[in-house]
């Protein structure tokens, strides 16, 4: 709308644009909760492969499948994932002002991670139910 | 996308250099950025040599001095000179801050000026502030009640009037805004710190009776949440507000209302 030749709108009408569009409050909290929620999640997970450094296949494989890890990692998944998506989201609606490419980033970010998130849930099932 | 090729007039080029005054004591050197919209040239930095022995303690009253004595195209705003108005706010030596307010003293070095960053220039150091006054008039700054006013004036409890200190003080100098990345880049949608404060200062005032609506028209990726809690805003303000708690007290009412 704005930046085109012949632009007659008043700056009051540029400003209140197509107005709110009444979202965003979901995403900001949904960020804001999964990143405190990855703290401790990220923690064990990180503290647990270092503990499991050099074991034996099995070993892990064990580890993977127990039900407790199972769905720890399971939540870790969701939760990385999501945060991730919500977090690229930022950057792209920050920085890329063409609508186009925008929504196409938009959805190959969201793809991508929905895409890898379903890939690791299954890894870790498929270990989980043999 | 990210613009790779300046736009026109961005690249600044050495301007004149003006010398120093035959019999000076304290001399300081002021490079300003001029840019004449009538000539169609690019910005250029003007060089000018200030006798602080016979010169004011302010920038603004070093500017008035080249002004007065030096060169009288330079163009500048000012009117109150004691930091009420807005008028003089420019970026000086890397912050954005009140010409007025600022001590020359505490200037390392050279002194450099340019206009409030991000913002269309009108003529060397005044910005076109348009786009910032309509956003403030999109919040709808006034009190909005539907209670029929009492007789005398709607009374404020003194911890209800104690919520807007902080906030009632901000002057519109848009330091703030102009010092926000998230405002340089999206400045178009995005409210910037100044609005919000603004709107904050409504939504707090407790003879308010539209909070529900101002924060309708404040639910918005870009209105609103452009802001990424940078900092920049409280760390420039002339007048030491922070106008990021007011924009983190409107997200959390975001929050509670849900």
């Amino acid at each position: 709308m704005s930046g085109k030749a012949f632009d007659t709108r008043s700056p009051l009408s540029r400003a209140r644009g197509l107005g709110p569009a009444k979202e965003g409050v979901a995403h900001w909290w949904a960020q804001r909760v999964t990143a405190a929620a990855l703290v401790p999640m990220t923690l064990w997970f990180v503290v647990s492969v270092i503990l499991l450094a050099g074991a034996e296949h099995a070993t892990v494989v064990a580890w993977v499948g127990s039900p407790v890890t199972t769905v720890a990692l399971l939540l870790l998944i969701a939760a990385v994932f999501h945060h991730a998506q919500l977090g690229l989201q930022v950057v792209i609606e920050d920085y890329v002002h063409n609508e186009g490419l925008k929504i196409a980033g938009l959805l190959v970010i969201k793809a991508a991670a929905l895409v890898l998130a379903i890939g690791a849930a299954f890894a870790v099932l498929r270990i989980a139910l043999g | 996308m990210a613009e790779f090729t300046l736009p026109a007039n961005s690249k600044v080029v050495p301007g004149k250099t003006y010398p120093a005054p035959a019999k000076a004591g304290r001399l300081r050197e002021f490079r300003i950025y001029r840019w004449d919209p009538d000539t169609g040239a690019n910005p250029r930095m003007d060089v000018y040599q200030i006798d602080l022995d016979a010169c004011g303690p302010m920038v603004l009253d070093a500017l008035i001095k080249i002004k007065n004595e030096i060169d009288s195209t330079l163009t500048f705003r000012r009117s109150c000179r004691e930091g009420v108005c807005g008028s003089c706010a420019m970026n000086v030596g890397g912050t954005n801050t009140l010409a007025c307010t600022r001590a020359i003293e505490d200037c390392a070095g050279t002194v450099k000026i340019y206009p409030l960053p991000h913002m269309p220039v009108v003529k060397d150091l005044v910005p076109d502030l348009t786009q910032a006054y309509a956003q403030l008039r999109s919040i709808e700054p006034w009190l909005k009640a539907d209670t029929q006013p009492p007789d005398r004036e709607r009374l404020q409890s003194q911890a209800e009037r104690a919520e807007l200190d902080g906030l009632w003080e901000c002057i519109l100098c848009f330091c703030c805004s102009t010092s926000c990345p998230s405002y340089w880049w999206n400045g178009d949608r995005y409210l910037g710190p100044a609005i919000l404060l603004q709107a904050y200062r409504w939504i707090a005032d407790s003879r308010d009776e539209a909070i529900g609506e101002r924060l309708d028209n404040l639910e918005d990726p870009f209105r609103l949440y452009r802001c990424h809690t940078i900092m920049n805003c409280t760390k420039t303000c002339p007048k030491g507000l922070n106008p990021a708690k007011a924009i983190a007290e409107i997200k959390k009412l975001m929050v509670a209302r849900r």
